[in-house]
């Protein structure tokens, strides 16, 4: 059985994709985030896994809190209706918007510090509800637009350019979904396009809460010697656990894999997320050994990337609420507001 | 008056005041008009007993509300329950107490010691209260021993108990029990075998009374017919009950008194009224992590298109304060009830004061301002929660409705609700076809000089429908922009729909003779103790007023023409620091400041006519 080119390579650029977008169509503003910023390739894989499951962008609200991540939305995806909320707090806003919108997607783009420190609280309890949105972390260690000071997802004993130096322990925004029991958990580096691309496009695929903690430098302030979120240690330290492959359900191309080597994962939507397995007891459906896996290889000081855990069976918040089909959003009067017959029944019995 | 509230609520955190008019009560009877204060320990179950009293005298068809004065506390502290009849009408918090029903041993000497002369005290025997004072009529009640009689089961005496002081005071009323039994009946409309239990505590005490005592006070309560055709209610209830009727979708919310009897009367209604016959769900309610998520779950809403509302008070306010400036700032409708209850800080959780309006006014960082609306009824709390959506989605920005603890948690009589009549106005939302008309739009422009723009609503199939929305600084067209002429031209907008507010908002209620030299301003629930002051000032001390109740923040031009048109105005408010009064301050003529008056109440216990007509009596030098 073949095992390799799990995901072919593409024959040519496509000039539209399935629904007969150009990828011109999922593009945004121009960023303006520094040259070289990891966030901006995150930015351009977007583009990429959006364009190539041929989402319709008009169907995507893409959600962000504060902070140079927070930012970049407006730099891809401009037919996406967009939403930069407040510092921390942007998954309760995504909620909201899916409860009044079922039937669209949530993309929510945050940062290591709008994450793991002002929306600890937040980011918990979406995972807990196993709301259905595509959560990337674009984790650069440190707080970018006030000028560099420790997140607190930077590694203990990672150096800052003034010489400071993190003594206190990273929060794994991986393990720590896992353990609360998000339904997809990966992580990537924003430099590894192949691998950002096949995860991206697999997390579409899936229904439920995604997190992605994708480790993207900050090139103006945490890219030196002694820092762990460098271009150059994620070069050195970056462990893949499996390599990422992926076939879309729209794809009629029939991949063969050896399952002794591979674990083939059905998604949601019927696409096929292929994980070749690098580590030994890799299994992507044991939460344990994900969180066990995590725990060594950070010991060691590498960076674990790839898909982690998949649950693709437990129900979404907004599956839990036994909801109408139609968006609450736009149901009509008559469907909302109950006959003139059921106040005057609810008045007669208050007399 | 202020500073006499203070030392009441310093003293012993009593709601029983002697006040200054202990005078005897005359001899003979005084009908269909007495205020009860039932004395109890917090659980104990004596609110179904309360009740049931309650419904009685409404089913007397006289005038009737009750009031639960409580701790912050499940069990064991002390609590206590009033009840007015008031053939007038009168349905605020009386400051004397006429009858006492003293069940806690606790604070029964203080309870009876409070009282006027002439009172009436209905106790447990063993309390042994009757040498405290010679001027008050004592009934004594072996309870303990009657419940043993009509009860075998002994756990459930604690809870049966309580409806024995029902059949003593009804008989100490005259009232007749073929009124009670229909009463209580209702009370226990699904459990027969309690009913029958506690029935049967009802005329042993009735009886108990009947047998042993001789009525030694004026008190007695005579059929009127006052009440036919009306409910009873109380606002959390209403309000949830207006928020199904007015097409709310999304809750988001934090449990936090007084404000959750609020969203769980929603679920209720929305559980009977608001599921389809496949079982499936017109409504999605999130109980949150915090309060900040719960206005951010209301505004994620909101902008995805959904009548979103939650419900808190003052501490959930200060946590919602930074979303709330981005609601106003970036347009987005949301409706926000606020309960209020007394602050500062945690405060008093379950007493009532009405100190948030600078709070929600200015909730948020920068130039943040907000549309308020007042209820001062039930009735109000229903209407004005179909109001605020409306508001919300037509002028594009957070509403908040100001409601308090008695208002909220309280029952009160009220005319039936009325079925709105106009359709929902779900505000300019453009759709796909209009964009193609326009071939596209600005978001934040506009086109009237009403300050209000177009959205679009996510998942609109067009490719010019998106926006990006933010709470950066952003020019029309929704991008970043720090440019002077951008931001200037956003936030006088800003201003522009403001204005554009002040003629949406409920006009104030105004009662004008012409001829009054002194005006009133009162809100909320002041409203029902203003009235009835109103009355006492012109009957006790010949001072004719003029009111005006406030229903809205911005303020309208009703009331700066009611100021204009008084020598002095008084502002009647439960708060230390005169939030009305500073607000109407920042919004009336310079010349006009001079003519207002305050007088306050801020004692944790809801505001009573006699409090107000002492100090405006002060204040005139009458």
């Amino acid at each position: 059985m073949a095992t390799t080119a799990i995901t072919p390579d593409a024959p040519k650029a496509p000039k539209t994709n399935h629904i007969g977008l150009q990828v011109l169509d999922y593009r945004g503003g121009k960023t303006t985030l520094c040259a070289g910023c990891g966030h901006n390739a995150i930015s351009e894989r977007i583009i990429d896994a959006f364009y190539e499951m041929g989402i319709e962008p008009e169907r995507v609200m893409k959600m962000s809190g504060i902070g140079c991540s927070s930012k970049s939305p407006a730099y891809f995806m401009s037919r996406s209706f967009s939403f930069n909320t407040v510092h921390g707090r942007m998954p309760s806003v995504a909620t909201g918007a899916l409860l009044a919108n079922k039937t669209m997607r949530s993309l929510g783009v945050s940062g290591d510090g709008d994450t793991a420190s002002i929306g600890m609280g937040q980011f918990v309890h979406m995972i807990r509800r196993n709301v259905p949105i595509l959560y990337i972390i674009e984790d650069n260690g440190v707080y970018g637009l006030t000028k560099g000071q420790f997140s607190a997802t930077a590694d203990i004993g990672s150096k800052l350019k003034t010489g400071v130096i993190n003594d206190l322990p990273a929060i794994d925004t991986c393990a720590l979904a896992i353990q609360l029991g998000a339904t997809f958990v990966a992580r990537s580096f924003s430099g590894d396009k192949k691998q950002l691309l096949a995860i991206l496009k697999a997390a579409i695929a899936h229904n439920g809460t995604v997190v992605i903690d994708v480790i993207s430098p900050c090139v103006t302030f945490n890219d030196h010697e002694g820092s762990t979120r460098s271009y150059k240690y994620m070069q050195e330290h970056d462990v893949p656990i499996a390599e990422t492959g992926f076939v879309p359900s729209f794809e009629d191309i029939a991949v063969e894999y050896d399952p002794g080597t591979t674990v083939n994962v059905r998604m949601h939507d019927g696409s096929q997320l292929r994980l070749k397995k690098l580590q030994e007891d890799y299994d992507p459906t044991s939460r344990t050994k994900a969180i066990e896996a995590l725990m060594e290889h950070g010991e060691r000081g590498e960076v674990l990337t790839g898909v982690f855990y998949v649950e693709t069976d437990k129900p979404s918040f907004t599956e839990l609420l036994n909801l109408v089909d139609e968006p609450l959003a736009t149901l009509p009067e008559e469907r909302v507001r109950p006959a003139k017959s059921v106040l005057d029944d609810v008045m007669q019995r208050l007399m | 008056m202020a500073t006499q509230d203070v030392a009441v609520a310093a003293g012993h955190d009593r709601p029983a005041e002697s006040g200054s008019t202990a005078n005897a009560i005359p001899p003979g009877k005084k009908i269909n008009d007495l205020s009860i204060q039932i004395a109890t320990v917090n659980g104990s179950g004596s609110q179904s007993a309360n009740s049931v009293l309650l419904r009685s005298i409404f089913g007397m068809g006289i005038p009737v509300s009750g009031k639960n004065l409580f701790p912050s506390n499940i069990a064991g502290l002390p609590t206590w329950y009033t009840i007015r009849a008031s053939k007038d009408g009168y349905v605020a918090r009386k400051k004397e107490i006429d009858v006492v029903i003293a069940m806690n041993a606790e604070t029964a000497q203080e309870d009876v010691k409070s009282l006027r002369a002439g009172a009436a005290a209905i106790y447990e025997e063993s309390y042994q209260l009757s040498q405290l004072r010679d001027d008050v009529a004592f009934y004594p009640v072996p309870f303990d021993k009657l419940i043993a009689g009509v009860c075998p089961e002994a756990k459930l005496r604690k809870l049966v108990k309580n409806m024995i002081y029902v059949g003593v005071a009804a008989w100490l009323l005259e009232m007749p029990l073929t009124v009670v039994e229909p009463a209580l009946r209702k009370q226990f409309a699904k459990k027969q075998k309690a009913a029958d239990l506690n029935w049967g505590a009802v005329q042993a005490g009735f009886e108990y009374a009947q047998t042993n005592f001789t009525k030694k006070d004026p008190f007695v309560l005579e059929p009127m017919n006052e009440t036919a055709g009306k409910i009873i209610i109380d606002g959390n209830a209403a309000a949830g009950l207006g928020c199904v009727f007015a097409g709310c979708t999304v809750v988001m919310w934090y449990p936090i008194t007084p404000s959750t009897s609020l969203v769980e009367a929603f679920i209720d209604y929305a559980k009977k009224f608001r599921i389809e016959a496949d079982g499936k769900a017109t409504f999605a309610i999130v109980q949150a992590e915090d309060e900040l998520a719960a206005i951010g779950g209301v505004l994620g809403a909101g902008w995805a298109g959904a009548r979103a509302m939650t419900a808190t008070s003052g501490p959930g306010i200060s946590l919602m304060a930074e979303f709330s400036g981005l609601g106003y700032y970036a347009e987005l409708p949301g409706v926000i009830f606020d309960v209020q209850r007394g602050g500062p800080s945690t405060g008093m959780p379950t007493r009532n004061q009405q100190a948030d309006l600078l709070a929600c006014s200015f909730l948020s960082h920068g130039d943040t301002k907000h549309v308020l609306l007042i209820p001062g009824s039930v009735k109000e709390c229903y209407e004005m929660a179909i109001a605020a959506f409306d508001l919300a989605e037509v002028l594009q920005t957070p509403i908040f409705v100001m409601s308090d603890l008695d208002l909220g948690m309280n029952n009160w009589m009220s005319e039936p609700f009325v079925y709105p009549e106009k359709p929902m106005d779900r505000g300019r939302v453009l759709t796909a076809e209009q964009l193609t008309e326009l071939g596209g739009f600005a978001r934040y422009k506009d086109t009237d000089g009403s300050g209000i723009g177009s959205r679009t609503l996510p998942g609109t199939n067009h490719p010019q429908a998106a926006y990006f929305t933010r709470g950066t600084s952003h020019n029309e067209k929704t991008a970043y922009s720090e440019r002077p002429d951008d931001y200037i031209n956003n936030v006088e907008r800003l201003n522009r729909k403001w204005e554009t507010a002040r003629t949406l908002v409920p006009r104030p209620e105004v009662v004008q003779t012409g001829k009054a030299k002194v005006g009133l301003i009162a809100f909320g629930s002041t409203d029902f103790a203003l009235r009835e002051s109103r009355d006492q000032v012109r009957n006790e001390y010949g001072l004719e007023t003029d009111y005006l109740r406030l229903k809205a923040f911005p303020f309208t031009r009703e009331t700066v023409d009611f100021i204009a048109a008084h020598d002095r105005v008084y502002v009647v408010e439960q708060n230390r620091d005169a939030q009305m009064l500073s607000l109407l301050k920042l919004d009336i003529p310079a010349e006009l400041i001079v003519k207002l008056r305050s007088i306050r109440h801020f004692s944790g216990i809801p505001i009573d006519a006699r409090s107000i007509t002492d100090e405006l009596v002060m204040q005139e030098g009458l």
